[in-house]
């Protein structure tokens, strides 16, 4: 395996709130090598966000906690940074793309101002320089550069969030961290925003880290998945091997609850229950009250990563021989 | 108008559901790219150039803008405009009611009411502008603090607040004067740190709310500093209540500094205040009742039109009316 670009090793974080420690990430492993996709695919509060943002370390706190673990970008922990450090690789090294175009823009400032912002904040140029680099930018995301005095309200939603990703992308970041960046906008425009990354992220070398719960989203545009469940990372796989051998019971229930374009269903498939409450997580293996699968051993020990096939990895009693698993059925 | 609709248009077009298939979404997305083009930009419709708009439908808060602009030029051309000088005295014709020489009539020392007044405007506007620009810098730097950081820093700032609060601000405002002594500026500095705390906390539940937006993660995204985004993201989105507290608040300092010149403290004569004008007029309540009634006058007019822009000014700025 080559080298990781950015590694994050065991991250566990904790939200300490009045009613409760909220586990929201627990011994998270991920790696993204340069130029690579990973794709990190879960429910709504399985810690996907969460993960974002301590990378970026902007979890907040309170009452967000970083409880241990190491986040290594080119080997150095930026957990152990000075926030002044931190600080400078934000928007330069490591940038983000966030959720909804509507709230993540400063709707009283012009978007030639946000672009421009970054660059003035991390590299050495003048004012012109700056507005020169926004209006190449803005053009590149394909927005015509007379819009640069226009302000936020004055774009729609596939539009702005085109705008994000030229303020995301205009200091050349090695990585891009895209939290559910396509979320918010009709499935047309979509299309169009995952284009226009993937074009872009090809154009500049970026490797990404894209926050999704769509599996169509993450077939199109990565290399790697990492499928997350209530705060760990469950089963991590190439594109293909994902896709063509899901392991992880909870992959195997998510890609059943899509409906099939060649069978006829009356119902859809979905997996049985709910996403278990963060604040009380069940015992050993947290998704054994909805798993098929589950044996009595699945509550009292908590699943190791095993490696299945070559950068294939489950978490799952299963693979780990101490449960009978789908063949032996 | 037929460029307003364009550019209307253009704006919702992305937003449409195209009918069908791949070719019409990509034609509607070259509507989208090409049409700013053919809108003769820079037609620029910020914020400002919509609450304007908004404003003028409010008759009132014009009728309020008119007046205050007209006091405004006054002040400017109170040489021109006075008839007499505001020390002029004609001891022959003191305390005289309204006349063709003297519109407003003469007050006691036998000086043109009319031309003090206009000379007064001066210093009424003065005290308003630079008392409340002091109580909004200092009490938005605090509020901000305050809000932004919250935690400690929050409650030594907010708590000191509540101290100054809790002693009324005209009270505040005669402690501060009689300390210091009276005066144009004292008066104004004084006016100014009683109304601190309105501004701090203003400013702070502003920020409070504008500081958990996403586009503020956002600025902290691309490593921006704490006090760049203080000042640059979230002041600039909480300056709508400022604005409207501060054109009452002008009134309230105009008010403020009358009430401490009326009770001898605040400016001194000869200098023409209008609460000094008022206060002096008193004794001929009975005999000469203009002089006291002319100046008080001035003060209600002043005081209301600024009231109705800043009603205005809170509707034209209220988002929740936006249409």
């Amino acid at each position: 395996m080559s080298e990781y670009l950015l590694e994050v090793k065991d991250l566990s974080v904790e939200y300490q709130t009045d009613d409760g420690v909220v586990q929201a990430v627990t011994d998270l492993q991920l790696g993204i090598r340069k130029g690579e996709t990973l794709g990190l695919v879960g429910e709504t509060g399985a810690g996907k966000t969460t993960t974002a943002l301590s990378i970026m370390q902007l979890v907040p706190n309170p009452p967000g906690v970083i409880v241990k673990g190491e986040v290594l970008y080119k080997g150095v922990d930026l957990l152990k940074k000075k926030p002044e450090h931190m600080r400078r690789i934000r928007g330069n090294k490591i940038s983000m793309i966030f959720q909804d175009p509507m709230t993540s823009l400063n709707p009283v400032m012009t978007v030639g101002f946000q672009i421009e912002e970054a660059i003035i904040l991390h590299q050495k140029v003048g004012k012109k320089e700056a507005r020169e680099q926004a209006e190449k930018m803005l053009e590149l995301v394909g927005i015509p550069k007379n819009r640069i005095e226009d302000y936020p309200h004055e774009f729609s939603g596939g539009m702005r969030q085109r705008v994000g990703i030229a303020m995301a992308l205009s200091c050349n970041p090695e990585i891009l961290i895209a939290d559910e960046p396509t979320t918010a906008l009709d499935v047309t425009i979509q299309a169009q925003v995952l284009d226009l990354m993937k074009t872009l992220r090809k154009e500049f070398g970026t490797a990404m880290m894209l926050i999704t719960h769509d599996l169509g989203v993450v077939a199109e545009a990565c290399n790697y998945v990492a499928i997350m469940y209530a705060g760990s990372v469950v089963e991590y796989a190439s594109v293909e091997q994902l896709f063509n051998n899901p392991k992880h019971p909870y992959t195997k229930g998510l890609f059943n609850s899509i409906p099939s374009l060649d069978e006829e269903v009356d119902r859809l498939n979905p997996i049985k229950g709910l996403m278990p409450d963060p604040s009380d997580l069940p015992p050993g293996c947290r998704f054994h009250p909805r798993c098929p699968m589950a044996r009595d051993i699945c509550s009292q020990q908590g699943p190791k990563p095993v490696s299945v096939s070559e950068g294939h990895m489950v978490s799952c009693l299963i693979y780990e021989g101490l449960v009978p698993g789908y063949e032996e059925e | 108008m037929n460029k307003e609709m364009d550019k209307e248009a253009m704006r919702t077009k992305p937003l449409n559901p195209p009918a069908s298939g791949a070719s019409i979404e990509e034609g509607s997305e070259a509507a989208s790219v090409v049409a700013p083009q053919t809108v003769k930009a820079p037609k620029q419709r910020s914020q400002l150039a919509e609450v304007w708009r908004r404003l003028r439908k409010n008759k009132m808060a014009i009728f309020g803008l008119i007046v205050i602009t007209i006091i405004i030029f006054t002040a400017i051309f109170a040489e021109q405009i006075a008839p007499y000088g505001y020390q002029t005295q004609n001891l022959r014709r003191i305390a005289e009611s309204p006349s063709k020489d003297h519109w407003l009539g003469t007050d006691e020392l036998g000086r043109d009411i009319f031309s003090r007044i206009i000379f007064g405007t001066r210093v009424s506007l003065q005290v308003g502008f630079v008392a409340v620009s002091i109580s909004v810098i200092m009490g938005g730097f605090l509020g901000s603090l305050a809000g932004y950081y919250g935690g400690k820093l929050d409650n030594v700032i907010m708590r000191t607040m509540d101290i100054l609060l809790a002693i009324p601000s005209i009270l505040l405002a005669i402690a501060i004067v009689s300390a210091f002594g009276g005066g144009l500026v004292n008066v104004m500095i004084a006016v100014g740190i009683s109304s601190i705390p309105v501004y701090a906390r203003i400013v702070k539940a502003s920020v409070i709310s504008i500081k958990e937006q996403e586009f503020i993660e956002a600025a902290r995204a691309v490593g921006a500093k704490d006090l760049r985004i203080i000042f640059k993201h979230v002041l600039p989105n909480s300056m709508a209540p400022i604005i409207v507290q501060g054109t009452i608040g002008v009134a309230n300092a105009i008010l403020s500094a009358a009430g401490l010149s009326f009770i001898g403290l605040g400016i001194q004569p000869p200098t023409p205040e209008w609460g000094a004008m008022l206060s002096g007029g008193r004794m001929f309540i009975r005999t000469a009742p203009h002089i006291a009634t002319f100046p008080g006058v001035a003060i209600m007019i002043t005081i209301f039109a600024l009231n109705l822009l800043g009603d205005g000014m809170r509707d034209a700025l209220d988002p929740r009316l936006k249409q």
